[in-house]
């Protein structure tokens, strides 16, 4: 059978062309990876090379012509055994990218592309679970954010032999900021890793590992560093299992301290929620206090989904109240408020809940009830528990311990715009670090960082108390 | 250039080299060994079943990928698409000798040949680089994006050099479940340059982990020469800083490349550590479709198609064995079915449903 030969398409853009010279004439003999013509694309000229063997029978588009459309025929190739100077040249030699191209000359016919309506059924947000009730007379103990962190890694590690732990320090160490304290004594030193100082690559092998089947947990020794190996973080852990059509599992967690500690400067100081946050496929958690640390970390080894889990350092060693149950694991996706109130609310998470609960505190001296919403997990975001607040109170301040720009602030406050702007009797406020990186000097450290004032500033301006 | 078809003879000098200088006799420093294991026996006896097996695939990948290249100059494929063409034996010579119960891969964006070698259905293939629904990955992950979990192929990862510290993951799941496999993994001469890279084979030696590293060295990093990009262009001495010993391999002889895995493999096995295998190779094709091929001339091409051709090399083979071209014809007709149906299936497949825009972005509901 004759071969048609078409205008290709040769960029992935390309729509027409000019055929700018034929290398071959009618009768010649080619052969696969001969050069057949010289086309013109907006971007460069290129060879058109033959697939085929066979000797040219017709030269339909004449050397010179100018926007010829991807697909046109522009030669015909008889095959072997067959004798050039009998094809025909085809009757209609309308380019294939015509209305009626329903079927779009390649070998099948082409239903798969009907141009039926895109119809989506975006998938409803299901309501989410609460948290699991803490049974009365349920022994409480105090431990710090430190402490649950790494009970929470020891009991799941007991329960299931594919979870390890690896990164800079967390074995012989004890953990740069021993939050992976007694974890080598107790499950030794195959699941308890200390890697060389080199996030791209242990994160890598973390995210392989996850997608190997086993379930990693990657310390970051702060996630500034993790700056290294966000590209696994995002282009392999966070997107795999979407371009698999569902195949590929990666049930890893990444975790570490976030966020500005104490006079490192800027490059150890950064709030990552917002950056990690944006991107689907990724859950995001960053919790406050001690018994949030513990139920969620354990909700984020168990989980399916490739996590985030953004600690703090100046939290670590606070000491909170924890019930004393075996496995009390917290829903992933789920808010928490802090504390009730009529007047405000004020949406935080991580240790900015330590300064909105401050800043609640005194607004309560002076007659205004303030509540605080700690988010918990940033993603997926609970809007749901920040709308019904919002409807209670009908104005909303955020505080978040991170730059304004882009924050997760910004993204509350556009979740109050488009579902809650009937409820807002004033404008939504964020209370936020700053627009600098982080200066070094005490005094000037100060100054950047948020801090109670601002947050009971900007809640006496929305209540229109100031 | 022409590297591919002097490879075996350089490394033979450089061995000889070696041995002057006596650095390749410390007992604890064996980096040359497994290459002196290869240069002993160059080329893997394959009984005549074996000869038509690599040959049938070698040939189904060059079939398929021309026919890929024709539906993507149809604007049936679109975005990026990488040919395999010249460099079949890589995949071939080393994939048959992995143990498939155990064993994973994991490759960069060129990754169609990796499929095709474990003999995944060309049919979800070509539909994967169609974007529709019965493709491979639903269609949601296009040329670069493939993986088949059944088949321990991990992947198609779009990103330069990124599949190497995953593969390290990989090696790292097979020790500690000691399931007995090893992960190869496939990079170009282009990734050879990326710091994963050696950050992974730094932690691969110092954890003693199951893998091959696979450099397809193909000569061009996009349109960038070897010797333009790279300080050391003999990849395959690049562990030597950690330790890894390597290979230097025809990548253009299938049977050269199997005995190599042969060897490589056996090492890995016994619980040596890994292999640093690099692979002279040759692209025919652009990097991808829309490459305009400036940065090599027609004459370079050509000359490795008529003289260094990997399939060319095995019908010789084939020939001296004295199997009738009948049966070769039969096989080529067999094939270009098969790869015509694939054509004709991803073609008329449906597109995804719309509704598939927002399924598996996560595994759980929260």
């Amino acid at each position: 059978m004759p071969i048609e030969l078409k205008m290709p398409a040769l960029s992935p853009t390309m729509e027409e062309g000019t055929l700018a010279k034929w290398m071959v004439k009618e009768g010649d003999t080619v052969s696969a990876g001969d050069v057949l013509a010289e086309i013109e694309t907006d971007k460069a000229t290129m060879e058109f090379e033959s697939i085929d063997e066979g000797t040219v029978g017709k030269i339909l588009v004449a050397e010179g012509t100018e926007e010829v459309k991807v697909g046109t025929v522009i030669a015909i190739l008889a095959g072997e055994d067959e004798d050039a100077s009998d094809i025909e040249a085809p009757a209609d030699e309308a380019p294939a990218a015509s209305d009626e191209a329903d079927d779009v000359p390649g070998e099948g016919k082409d239903v798969g592309r009907d141009g039926n309506p895109l119809d989506i059924d975006k998938p409803e947000a299901k309501p989410r679970a609460k948290d699991p009730e803490i049974p009365e007379g349920t022994n409480m103990v105090k431990l710090t954010v430190r402490e649950a962190l790494r009970d929470a890694m020891a009991e799941e590690m007991r329960l299931d032999d594919r979870i390890f732990v690896m990164g800079e320090e967390v074995a012989e160490y004890q953990g740069a900021y021993k939050v992976t304290q007694g974890l080598l004594d107790e499950f030794g030193p195959k699941r308890v890793i200390d890697t060389p100082i080199t996030e791209y690559g242990f994160a890598g092998i973390g995210t392989g590992a996850a997608m190997g089947g086993l379930r990693p947990v990657v310390e970051f020794m702060t996630f500034n560093f993790a700056m290294q190996a966000i590209d696994h973080i995002i282009n392999s852990a966070a997107k795999t299992n979407y371009m698999s059509g569902g195949q590929m599992r990666c049930p890893v967690v990444f975790r570490g301290p976030n966020g500005a500690a104490s006079r490192v400067g800027a490059q150890h100081s950064q709030n990552y929620g917002p950056w990690y946050a944006s991107v689907p496929g990724l859950i995001v958690i960053a919790p406050y206090d001690a018994s949030d640390a513990k139920g969620l970390l354990k909700a984020a080894i168990r989980s399916d989904d490739p996590v985030v889990f953004l600690e703090n350092e100046l939290v670590y060693g606070q000491n909170f109240e924890v019930a004393q149950l075996d496995d009390h694991v917290l829903p992933i996706g789920k808010a928490r408020i802090m504390r009730e109130g009529n007047d405000v609310t004020i949406v935080s998470y991580s240790i900015a809940v330590g300064v909105a609960l401050e800043a609640a505190d005194e607004l309560a001296e002076q007659g205004i009830e303030a509540e605080v919403i700690d988010l918990r997990t940033l993603r997926p975001l609970d809007t749901a528990t920040i709308l019904e607040s919002l409807a209670k109170t009908n104005r909303v301040v955020i505080a978040e311990e991170g730059w304004p720009t882009c924050s997760i602030a910004s993204e509350v406050i556009a979740v109050c715009m488009e579902e809650g702007f009937d409820h807002l009797d004033a404008p939504v406020l964020r209370v936020c670090n700053e627009d600098v990186p982080l200066p070094y000097a005490a005094n000037l450290e100060k100054l950047a960082l948020i801090d109670k004032d601002r947050v009971v500033a900007a809640c006496k301006k929305v209540t229109y108390t100031d | 250039m022409a590297k591919a078809s002097t490879g075996s003879e350089k490394s033979k000098q450089a061995a000889a080299n070696q041995h002057a200088s006596g650095s390749s006799d410390s007992e604890d420093f064996a980096l040359r060994t497994l290459q002196e294991t290869l240069e002993e026996k160059q080329r893997f006896e394959a009984s005549e079943e074996q000869l038509m097996h690599f040959y049938e695939q070698m040939l189904l990948i060059r079939r398929f990928e021309e026919k890929a290249g024709q539906l993507y100059g149809l604007g049936l494929i679109g975005g990026f698409c990488h040919l395999y063409i010249g460099q079949e034996a890589v995949a071939i010579g080393l994939q048959s000798a992995l143990d498939n119960d155990r064993d994973s891969v994991i490759t960069g964006y060129r990754d169609h040949g990796h499929m095709l070698a474990y003999g995944i259905d060309p049919k979800v293939i070509m539909a994967e680089l169609t974007g529709r629904a019965a493709g491979i990955s639903k269609g949601k992950g296009g040329s670069m994006h493939m993986f088949s979990t059944e088949h321990k192929f991990y992947g198609g990862h779009g990103i330069v050099g990124a599949q190497v510290s995953l593969g390290g993951g990989l090696a790292f799941a097979h020790k500690y479940n000691e399931d007995g496999g090893l992960c190869l993994a496939y990079f170009g001469d282009g990734a050879a340059n990326q710091g994963q890279v050696y950050e992974t084979m730094n932690m691969a030696a110092l954890w003693n982990l199951p893998i091959v590293f696979v450099v397809e060295n193909n000569q061009y990093a996009m349109g960038t020469a070897v010797k333009r990009s790279s300080a050391e262009t003999e990849f395959y001495r690049r562990g030597t800083a950690f330790r890894i010993p390597g290979m230097d391999v025809n990548g253009m002889d299938v049977l050269e490349v199997r005995q190599a895995a042969e060897i490589a493999f056996a090492h890995v096995r016994e619980g040596n550590g890994p292999v640093l295998m690099e692979c002279n190779t040759y692209r025919y094709r652009g990097h991808s479709m829309s490459d305009p091929a400036k940065y090599r001339t027609r004459e370079e091409v050509q000359d490795q198609r008529e003289h260094n051709d990997p399939i060319e090399r095995v019908k010789k083979d084939l020939a001296d064995a004295d199997i009738a071209e009948e049966k070769l014809k039969e096989i080529d007709k067999g094939i270009r079915a098969t790869v015509s149906e694939a054509a004709d299936f991803a073609e008329s497949s449906p597109e995804p449903e719309a509704g598939e825009l927002y399924t598996d972005v996560l595994v759980g509901e929260y």
